[in-house]
């Protein structure tokens, strides 16, 4: 883990389905899709992405406090429930911004309906195979030491092992629910959907696609053949950013996204 | 009381050539003459277990050095027609890990049929680190887990035709188990548990639990049990309900018992050599035992503790583990002696399941300790009671 979630302060009941959910700033909706860690209203970037537009930053069903409908077991049931949430809180020409899992789910959203999508912004996201059936293609997180992982998703971190110890329970259940959810949709296919990069075509919205030069997780060449299923997505190099390119470089992630924005959506 | 003997068959030859012993290590460690003369040799031991009026204990394990029997049902298939009197006990058949429910209660069937009904069913959750290997999901694991147990109950109690099933893990357009089981409706179920959350639905249903090595700790979950038991079935639970798993050593004096011990203790330390990301995919343990450990002061797997209280681990010493209830061994007086105190300590059980060959414990050793306790511990076993005087002279 590489930060610790943070409770968020709103509940929102989307057709029955209660999530936690923070707000922030005004000007153009910008939804950020979180990654496998959980939602951090206290992360840099999302100070620096308020200063521009009116952030939402939810937590995925069961993730964090969020509930989980037993019928939930796949990606698609959370690009359905976004769908719902776009639609109930009815924000037109969103910024949709996702990190790592939350980058796979941006797209799983864009494949199905991008009417209410005005720029989507994607910062090395998981979600489709490359390579062959012998080789992986996405680090596997879950052979991983929680020490191990920390230094994996950061361009410079120390193996350091967590201490929960003083850690308050509700943090600590966050954590755990982070963990469980993300087996729960990611353990096998290992975070990637087989069908996705067939569906890529439809992504029918301006796209950027966001990469650290030092990812450990994922190669720069799965970037890339992420952007050649997308119609004009543009691929942007962060140099000096690992995995989590939104907490090793705030400053340039927040740029990037602001300046793609400008360029894209209804206003532009 | 009944007495089981169990060998996990495990491949100690390479013991020393690998370290963690599971999952990732190559099987080149692995000579294909040895391994052939060691699961002979382990079948031969069950064999003369059988001869010396002991049941049959068989498990499985996947990709490691501990244990080379991939499923319990195979083993036993050969020992449905190789021996004669014993029970014949899989424990178990992990079935969190195993992706076709149908299959486990048609082999279930077969052996039960070859061992003109000798078999009893062990259905146990496994171990966190085969998920690994068998790649199923580790969220809701324990879901997919009852599942599978009320799918293979069914199938095997079902003799009209197919039925079909439908649900949230498993979906099966004929279920049709051929030929049935030997034994109607069907073969005695255990289960594995060593904690009271583990033990409450075990009591309830009056399935037998087995609790693996965890010492004193053990009454907690057996209270559990039987307060549960209690409670779904109207009248206390049996002692043939419970059943405790420790390490045995028997030999002709202590000295030549100390040395068999050192022997068998040897397996505990497979248990540590394992890659800590493997011990608990998440979801295998509840968001709360998680939340539990993530916030506990101190780390690692629990070995019991001695009289004074000093809680063991994988570093405790053949006399700690004795007194712990871990590691029963000696003469035939000083195991009958640990294990009455124990059985008192922990207010009785009804089988003991005995890990009496492990690590590099030869055969001649096995089988001679075997001898001792069939024919000089188990027989005063059988006198051990935890009811009230007065109730026995009634």
């Amino acid at each position: 883990m590489t930060y610790l979630p943070t409770p968020l302060p709103q509940r929102l009941d989307v057709h029955g389905l209660g999530i936690e959910m923070d707000t922030f700033g005004q000007g153009r909706p910008l939804v950020y899709l979180h990654p496998g860690d959980g939602a951090d209203r206290e992360a840099p970037f999302i100070d620096d992405l308020s200063r521009h537009f009116s952030v939402f930053l939810p937590s995925h069903p069961g993730f964090g406090l969020s509930d989980l409908p037993r019928e939930f077991n796949a990606i698609d049931d959370l690009a359905y429930f976004y769908l719902d949430f776009l639609e109930q809180q009815d924000l037109w020409d969103v910024v949709l911004v996702g990190s790592s899992f939350g980058g796979w789910l941006a797209a799983e959203i864009a494949i199905r309906n991008t009417s209410r999508i005005g720029a989507l912004a994607l910062a090395a996201p998981l979600g489709i195979k490359i390579d062959d059936r012998e080789r992986r293609g996405i680090t596997d997180i879950f052979s991983l030491t929680p020490a191990e992982l920390t230094a994996h998703v950061r361009a410079e971190a120390k193996q350091e092992a967590p201490d929960y110890r003083q850690t308050p329970e509700e943090v600590v259940t966050r954590i755990a629910r982070n963990r469980e959810a993300l087996a729960l949709f990611g353990w096998s296919p290992t975070l990637y959907n087989p069908r996705l990069k067939y569906w890529l075509h439809r992504v029918d919205v301006p796209t950027l696609v966001l990469w650290g030069d030092s990812d450990k997780i994922l190669s720069i060449a799965y970037g890339d053949a992420f952007c050649q299923e997308i119609a004009g997505a543009e691929l942007s190099i962060i140099e000096g950013a690992g995995h989590y390119l939104s907490y090793d470089k705030p400053r340039e992630f927040t740029a990037s996204i602001v300046e793609f924005a400008m360029r894209n959506g209804d206003s532009a | 009381m009944r007495a089981w003997h169990f060998t996990e068959q495990s491949y100690a030859p390479a013991w020393d050539k690998a370290d963690p012993m599971k999952i990732t290590v190559p099987s080149e460690l692995f000579d294909p003459e040895t391994a052939s003369n060691l699961l002979n040799r382990h079948l031969d031991e069950w064999i003369v277990a059988d001869e010396l009026g002991l049941d049959i204990m068989v498990n499985e394990h996947h990709s490691t050095l501990s244990c080379m029997s991939p499923s319990p049902t195979l083993p036993l298939a050969i020992l449905a027609r190789e021996t004669r009197n014993a029970r014949l006990l899989a424990l178990g058949i992990p079935l969190g890990n195993r992706p076709d429910p149908f299959r486990i209660a048609e082999e279930i069937a077969l052996v039960d049929l070859i061992s003109r009904g000798r078999l009893e069913m062990g259905f146990v959750k496994g171990s966190g680190w085969e998920i690994f290997s068998s790649n199923l999901n580790p969220a809701r694991f324990m879901d997919r887990f009852w599942e599978s147990h009320d799918l293979i109950l069914k199938a095997l109690t079902t003799h009209d035709g197919p039925f079909s099933w439908e649900g949230e893990f498993f979906q099966y357009r004929y279920v049709n188990v051929q030929p049935r089981c030997y034994q109607q409706p069907h073969p005695p179920i255990w289960m594995t548990s060593t904690s009271p959350g583990g033990a409450a639905p075990i009591g309830a249903k009056g399935y037998v639990m087995a609790s693996p090595m965890v010492g004193e700790f053990v009454k907690h979950a057996y209270d559990t049990y039987k307060a549960e038991y209690f409670k779904a079935h109207g009248h206390p639970a049996d002692s043939d309900r419970l059943a405790y798993l420790a390490l045995v050593a028997v030999g002709n004096s202590e000295k030549e018992a100390r040395i068999r011990a050192e022997k068998v203790k040897e397996h505990l330390r497979t248990q540590m050599s394992i890659n800590p990301a493997f011990v608990n995919p998440p979801g295998y343990a509840t968001v709360d035992a998680n939340v539990q450990g993530m916030r506990a002061a101190r780390k690692g797997l629990g070995l019991g503790r001695t009289l004074d209280g000093k809680g063991l681990d994988f570093t405790a010493s053949i006399d700690e583990l004795g007194e712990a209830g871990v590691l029963f061994w000696g003469t035939p007086d000083q195991v009958y002696d640990q294990i009455e105190s124990f059985y008192l300590r922990v207010g009785g059980f009804g089988h003991i399941m005995m890990e009496a060959q492990a690590g590099h414990l030869t055969y001649n050793e096995t089988v001679d300790s075997l001898s001792l306790f069939s024919e000089e511990v188990l027989p005063r076993l059988q006198e051990l009671s935890v009811q009230p005087i007065e109730e026995q002279t009634v």
